[in-house]
């Protein structure tokens, strides 16, 4: 009987498998996420960061050259006004969705998993918007008048913005996301950025931990306040990570051109921000998690259950993709129709089946556990979404600008190196700022994962 | 001499020592800072007070002659209000009426004379850029002794001594003149030097058409054609609306044939046959696709059918299958339409088409009713050209004066000009630019462009014009007349003098009027009676059909025969049919190109009579089989940096034997790739309802056919109702409109559109405000073909508006979508939402490397864009500014209908654009706009575009359909 028998425990063990494991303690946890930031420099380390950093210098150089010769230097011409520029917005904003969604709906919705990824995935986002963030200003044909796009007070426009033009809409949306995701990031830091302090072991650490910090002494008043501010952002966040991407999608869909002006754009960019977030996470924490060995932080569920998020919202797009097709076939409309035959059949169609294959067949292969627990697997097929989820922006924004309505003005885009070279810094600058995250912060919050681990061994 | 007691002021000076002669001479002491430049004081003050006495006259380029403002010029000159004068634009021997527009003294936009017989308003492509040859950087600027430069007074003194004798060895060479003062000037010549030959040569001449009159007529004649009064005409490669001149009163006679209000409204029927698609063949109601080779024996067999020669002549050769049944009907058509048809043949055609053209007219009873005759002189041109070129290479010439033209690049390729010049001891060569013709000569003189110097030119009909200048020479250009004048001690010196000398018959008055009109008082040429000999036309022998690879030479749209070649604007505005730009390009049949196996872009290689050329193919449906067109005037070697090796010259390939039509080619694949720049890439329109077509019968029946059904629109929220005052709005006649660049060329000068080159074409980054879609239909061999101009439609509901994120672009009360330039940061939102894909956006700064004297061409009127912005259409929002401050001034009266043309509507010579104010119920627009033809594109999208079209009615023969 005795070997027969199942334990309950067993059972929960087997549902629930331990967030934390090897047997880490509060002390050893503290002592393990500290240590990344305290220890002496590792080489791999000013490798990457070399090379990240020369991208970087790429994308400054890339920009100064746009700003003093033009647009003209991409390939972007008429009918195709918008091509790698709007895209590569459309990409990084997209990517800076997992880390609120994962920090904010998740906590509301009491996920504990998140516990272990939610601040680099919050890092991520601000990283990601920041790229974002670039594109916009320098897509401008006048970028020196780029300001011209707030509404802040200025004597040479001396007028109001147009409140009706959707890319005003963006300038409000994503620069509320990018401000309350700082916010949250930063709330979120506190506790750790004040165990950071009282372990410095010199003045210039103690100093900058101290200031940055803000005087917390983790009393219970302290705690009270902090738990609600938590919550209090993590409230506010939620819409935003639903509103920015239906915004974002609100350049297309309130537009007239064929393959923009649908519907659909609203819930289908947010599952696809949200699918394209959640591989970049994969992405950088399958390598965070090997150089940094947090194997017992980051454990197989989290990596699983993250796969299955992908598995979920990629079957979201597959669908939504599925749908545009039917509605352009359904409405009846020549122009929609021909812009859906021209996707798949038209000369931009292998930008199409790449989209297709990277997006809507790639993740399926996470219905096999054997591949969603499989590291190499994992990290490949994020890679792939990553891939993908960029040429369905390219896909939605090229191709169907370049044959809209009147045949005669059809026309065909190009990238030109300047292009290829903005996007390479543009990835350059995003893993920079990810690499000093992950040098100089800690990478886990130390005081949420605590939480999780007093759960799991009280069996709460 | 000294005189007097002599005082010494010091021991030194008593002494004479050389220090003290040294500061007895100086004006300052030692270390004084002073001017040791070489320029003395009273030198540089000199300069100085010139430089401001000068610096005052800088503006001061008027001539000195008195000229006269046209109709709209003001009494007296207001600064910042532009001058408008009358003057001539000359393509050989064929003048067009100008209205020149200047600003403050600068020649900026050229408008087509209303008052002149061959322009009633309009300008072609060519004369709308050659405003921009006025300020070409690259010019021929200074005379030139053996390259060095000279100077007038120089070759002045030279030419005294040349050209003392009685002209041995003297040989001038022309262009085709169509001035009569020049002409009077080269008769002095003659007289001064009888011994000495005058010829005159046109890479595109007249050569044939006169030879056919010959033999019809036993003299040359030249036909002038009534298109108003033709209902049925048949054009064997003859273009007409295109190339063949003068094409511009042509067009507007055959586009008022064109339009009709209602169903119940004739029009007339053009037959085309023609081997190169032209505009003609566009236009047309029934196109055959035909060799031009193979024109002479559809003309006979035309004639069989025509039965025209009864049973006592030769019977003819009859034609078979679909041939015979589309020449049948068209016989049956002429022969219906007895003394209101018209069978006309092109320049390119040998002289016996033209013969059986004038016997088949006369047969038909059109000779004096559709087409009559006025006399003409005529002496082979390159006949001539060939004599010239045999003497010169038997060293019998010892000066050659080239007076424009560029013989050295156009010349037959057998005569070996180039190799030939060479053995001419003086040549002497006077043109606009500094070209390969130009290095080969010894003394090189400027020509003064025909904006900045007196002359006069003979239009097609006969009417003459005086040419104003509008502007001195801005080098130290001269005329032709002035330079023959020079050399031939004709009594007159200065253009002005012999120009005014050559018509003082005209009093005072009517000199002034003449100038102030555009046209002289003396009558165009009278009509000659002549009676084509049937019997001996019948007996010609008819050139048979080409062997081999037929290869059709013919002028191009854009550069002509070459002279244009460094005119950015004709070079970057799109070839009519092609939409080639900066190149030209084999033209062959789809047919053509399989049997080759080649494809467009693949380079070809044609030989004939041991002649090789290299050229890219480019397929052109339409174009008729074993048959290839070769656009002549690219490919120049020395030109200014616009032109300079610009697409293939054909000009090797091209003999005095064969100056349109050659046979005997072999034609065959050549390793290598080419890249076209085209501005429209793809050419059908996917069924899609945006030109609405249909013909006579069928809109008879259905004579709303222009309307799509579409859903019932409505808005939300209220809508602007646009009911006050003046709405602009503009109605396009497909019906009218020909597609030939001129409204582009127009709207280039009038809104200071840059050119960004052929590398930036490729990209889909050309400026042009105006496109002339060009669709083809039906099948591939041989399509129809459609065009419609699309500029911004001035949508009510404007996607490009609400898009714009600091609304640079809004609606004004009158309904134009503006542009704020100033405003605008260039997001291109608002050309991605854009429908119609008319907007421009400056994707680098296009003026970067504009030269300070083409900055002249400026309009003042509208803003120079700068890199970063959008820009498009405003239907010439200065034009209507202009106008309302007018009205304004003048009592606030409102304004005329018909006040505002926009540029493109004033060059149109179809009259296909029409302007206006569609909240009056009796202007020109609104009666359009009501007509059943008239629709919207893109109705269905709810954008309210306030251009509209009127759809297309072909008139085909009910017997081919």
């Amino acid at each position: 009987m005795a070997d027969l028998a199942i334990r309950p425990q067993d059972i929960d063990a087997e549902l629930n498998p331990p967030l934390v494991t090897g047997g880490l303690t509060y002390a050893s946890i503290t002592e393990k996420i500290s240590a990344i930031t305290e220890s002496k420099t590792p080489r791999a380390w000013y490798i990457a960061i070399g090379v990240t950093g020369a991208l970087t210098a790429v994308l400054g150089l890339m920009i100064a050259y746009l700003v003093f010769t033009g647009i003209g230097v991409w390939g972007n011409n008429s009918p195709v006004g918008w091509a790698w520029d709007i895209t590569n917005f459309v990409f990084w904003i997209g990517i800076g969705h997992a880390g609120t969604l994962i920090s904010a709906i998740l906590f509301l919705f009491r996920q504990r998993w998140r516990t272990s990824i939610n601040r680099a995935a919050e890092a991520m986002t601000l990283f990601a918007v920041a790229c974002a963030g670039i594109f916009p200003l320098i897509h401008v044909g006048r970028p020196w008048r780029a300001y011209w796009l707030f509404p802040i007070p200025n004597t040479d426009l001396n007028m109001w913005q147009n409140f009706r033009s959707p890319l005003l809409w963006d300038v409000f949306a994503v620069s509320t996301y990018a401000t309350v995701s700082a916010l949250f990031w930063y709330v979120g830091l506190i506790p750790d950025l004040a165990t950071l302090r009282d372990r410095a072991r010199n003045k210039i650490r103690q100093w900058i931990f101290g200031i940055l910090s803000l005087g917390w002494r983790g009393s219970a008043h302290h705690w009270k306040h902090y738990e609600m501010a938590y919550l209090i952002l993590a409230g506010l966040s939620t819409p935003l990570v639903l509103s920015v991407h239906t915004i974002v999608s609100f350049d297309f869909a309130v537009s007239v051109i064929p393959g923009w002006h649908t519907t659909i754009f609203p819930p289908y960019f947010v599952a696809g921000a949200i699918f394209s977030g959640f591989a970049m996470v994969i992405t950088l924490m399958v390598i965070a998690r090997q150089t940094l060995h947090l194997e017992d932080l980051i454990t197989m569920k989290h990596l699983e259950n993250m796969c299955k998020v992908i598995l979920a919202t990629g079957s979201i797009v597959g669908y939504a993709y599925a749908v545009e097709f039917f509605t352009a076939f359904f409405s009846g409309n020549p122009y929609e129709r021909f812009t859906f035959i021209n996707r798949a059949v038209g000369p931009y169609a292998w930008a199409v089946w790449t989209m297709f294959t990277c997006n809507v067949f790639a993740p399926q292969l996470f219905w096999f556990k054997k591949i969603r627990t499989s590291i190499p697997a994992m990290f490949a097929i994020s890679i792939v979404v990553n891939i993908g989820m960029w040429f369905e922006r390219f896909v939605i924004i090229v191709t169907s600008l370049h044959r809209d309505y009147l045949p005669a003005s059809w026309g065909y885009f190009r990238p030109t190196a300047i292009d290829v070279l903005t996007f390479a810094g543009s990835i350059g600058l995003f893993l920079t700022l990810f690499l000093l995250f992950a040098r100089f912060l800690p990478i886990i919050a130390v005081s949420e994962v605590k939480s999780v681990l007093h759960a799991q061994e009280s069996g709460h | 001499m000294r005189t007097g007691k002599t005082y010494w002021r010091s021991l030194d000076e008593l002494a004479r020592t050389p220090e003290f002669e040294q500061w007895l001479h100086r004006e300052f002491p030692e270390n004084a800072s002073e001017w040791t430049g070489k320029a003395s004081r009273r030198n540089l003050l000199k300069l100085m007070a010139a430089s401001f006495g000068l610096a005052g006259l800088v503006a001061c380029r008027r001539p000195v002659e008195r000229i006269l403002p046209a109709a709209k010029g003001v009494e007296e000159y207001v600064p910042g209000n532009p001058m408008y004068y009358a003057t001539a634009f000359s393509l050989g021997a064929a003048a067009y009426g100008l209205h020149v527009e200047a600003h403050d003294g600068r020649p900026t936009k050229i408008e087509g004379n209303p008052q002149h017989p061959a322009s009633r308003g309009a300008a072609g492509s060519f004369a709308q850029a050659s405003i921009l040859g006025l300020y070409d950087p690259d010019r021929a600027k200074w005379v030139r002794k053996d390259g060095r430069r000279s100077s007038w007074e120089e070759f002045e003194k030279f030419a005294a001594g040349r050209f003392a004798g009685q002209g041995a060895g003297l040989r001038f060479l022309s262009g085709e003149i169509g001035s009569p003062s020049l002409e009077a000037v080269k008769k002095h010549a003659l007289q001064r030097f009888p011994q000495a030959r005058w010829v005159e040569f046109e890479p595109v001449s007249q050569d044939e058409p006169m030879a056919g009159a010959q033999l019809a007529f036993g003299q040359p004649v030249r036909a002038h054609y009534h298109f108003e009064k033709a209902d049925v005409i048949l054009a064997l490669d003859c273009d007409f609306l295109g190339l063949d001149a003068p094409t511009l009163s042509y067009t507007r006679e055959f586009a008022r044939r064109r339009k009709i209000g209602t169903p119940q409204d004739r029009m007339n029927r053009l037959y085309v046959a023609e081997a190169n698609y032209s505009l003609t063949g566009a236009a047309a109601d029934h196109r055959l696709r035909l060799r031009a080779s193979e024109v002479a024996a559809l003309l006979a067999e035309l004639a069989a059918e025509l039965k025209v020669f009864g049973e006592t002549l030769r019977v003819l050769p009859a034609a078979s299958g679909a041939r015979r049944k589309w020449l049948a009907a068209v016989a049956r058509d002429l022969a219906a339409h007895k003394g209101r048809c018209l069978v006309l043949a092109g320049p390119r055609q040998p002289a016996v088409v033209h013969a059986w053209v004038h016997l088949i007219n006369q047969l038909l009873g059109n000779a004096g009713a559709t087409v009559t005759y006025t006399a003409a002189t005529w002496t082979p041109q390159t006949q001539a050209l060939k004599e010239l070129a045999s003497e010169m290479a038997a060293g019998q010439v010892s000066t050659l004066v080239i007076l424009g033209g560029n013989p050295v690049y156009n010349a037959p390729a057998d005569l070996d000009f180039a190799s030939h010049i060479k053995k001419v001891e003086c040549v002497i060569r006077h043109g606009l630019e500094e070209d390969e013709t130009a290095a080969l000569a010894h003394w090189t003189l400027p020509e003064a462009h025909y904006l900045e110097t007196w002359g006069d030119a003979r239009a097609w009909d006969g009417t003459c014009s005086i040419q104003q200048p509008l502007v001195a020479p801005i080098y130290e250009g001269r005329s032709a007349a002035e330079v023959v004048a020079l050399l031939s001690g004709y009594p007159h010196r200065r253009a002005y003098d012999i120009v005014r000398n050559f018509w003082s018959a005209l009093s005072e008055p009517q000199w002034r009027k003449a100038l102030h009109d555009g046209v002289t008082p003396t009558p165009p040429s009278a009509e000659l009676k002549v009676t084509a000999d049937a019997r001996r036309i019948q007996g010609l022998p008819l050139p048979p059909p080409a062997t081999g690879v037929e290869i059709n030479f013919q002028p191009d749209a854009g550069v002509w025969d070459g002279r244009f070649a460094n005119n950015g604007w004709l070079q970057e505005a799109p070839d009519p049919m092609t939409k080639l730009t900066w190149d030209n390009a084999a033209l062959l049949s789809p047919a053509t190109a399989r049997s080759l196996g080649v494809n467009t872009g693949d380079m070809i290689s044609i030989q004939r009579e041991g002649r090789e050329l290299k050229i890219p193919a480019m397929i052109l449906p339409g174009h008729a089989d074993n048959s290839i067109t070769l656009p002549l005037g690219y490919g120049r070697t020395r030109c200014g940096r616009v032109g300079r090796g610009v697409g293939h010259n054909v000009y090797p390939l091209r003999t005095s034997g064969a100056m349109s039509i050659a046979a005997g080619g072999k034609v065959s694949k050549a390793p290598g790739r080419y890249k076209f720049s085209l501005t429209q890439d793809h050419h059908s329109m996917e069924g899609r309802p945006i030109v609405r077509e249909a013909t006579l019968e069928e809109y008879r029946k259905h004579p709303h056919f222009a309307h799509e059904p579409h859903q019932e629109l409505f808005s939300l929220y209220p809508e602007h109702s646009y009911d006050k005052g003046n709405q602009w709005g503009m109605v396009v006649d497909l019906n009218a409109c020909i597609g030939c660049n001129a409204c582009l060329l127009a709207c280039q000068a009038e809104n200071n559109i840059p050119i960004v080159g052929k590398k930036e074409v490729a990209r889909g980054r050309e400026m042009h405000w105006i496109r002339l879609d060009r669709y083809f239909s039906g099948p591939e061999e041989d399509p129809e073909v459609v065009y419609q101009p699309m500029a911004c439609q001035q949508c009510e509901n404007a996607p490009c508006e609400n898009v714009c994120p600091v609304a640079a672009t809004a609606h004004s009360p009158e309904g134009l979508n503006e542009m704020a330039y100033n405003r605008c940061i260039g997001t291109r939102y608002c050309a991605n939402n854009c429908p119609y894909k008319v907007r421009r956006f400056n994707f680098l700064e296009w003026h970067k490397d504009i030269d300070q004297l083409q900055r002249m061409q400026f309009n003042p009127d509208v803003t120079v864009r700068m890199r970063g912005v959008m820009e498009k259409c405003n239907y010439c929002v200065q034009r209507i500014q202009e106008a309302k401050i007018k009205a304004k001034a003048e009592g606030r009266r409102p304004i005329r209908d018909g006040e505002i043309l926009t540029a493109c509507q004033q060059t149109c010579p179809a009259e296909a654009i029409v302007f206006g104010n569609i909240n009056d119920p009796n202007s020109k627009v609104s009666q359009l706009r009501k007509q059943d033809r008239n629709y919207a594109v893109l109705a269905e999208l709810n954008v309210k575009p306030r251009t509209t079209y009127l759809a297309k009615v072909r008139n085909p023969n009910p017997e081919l359909v």
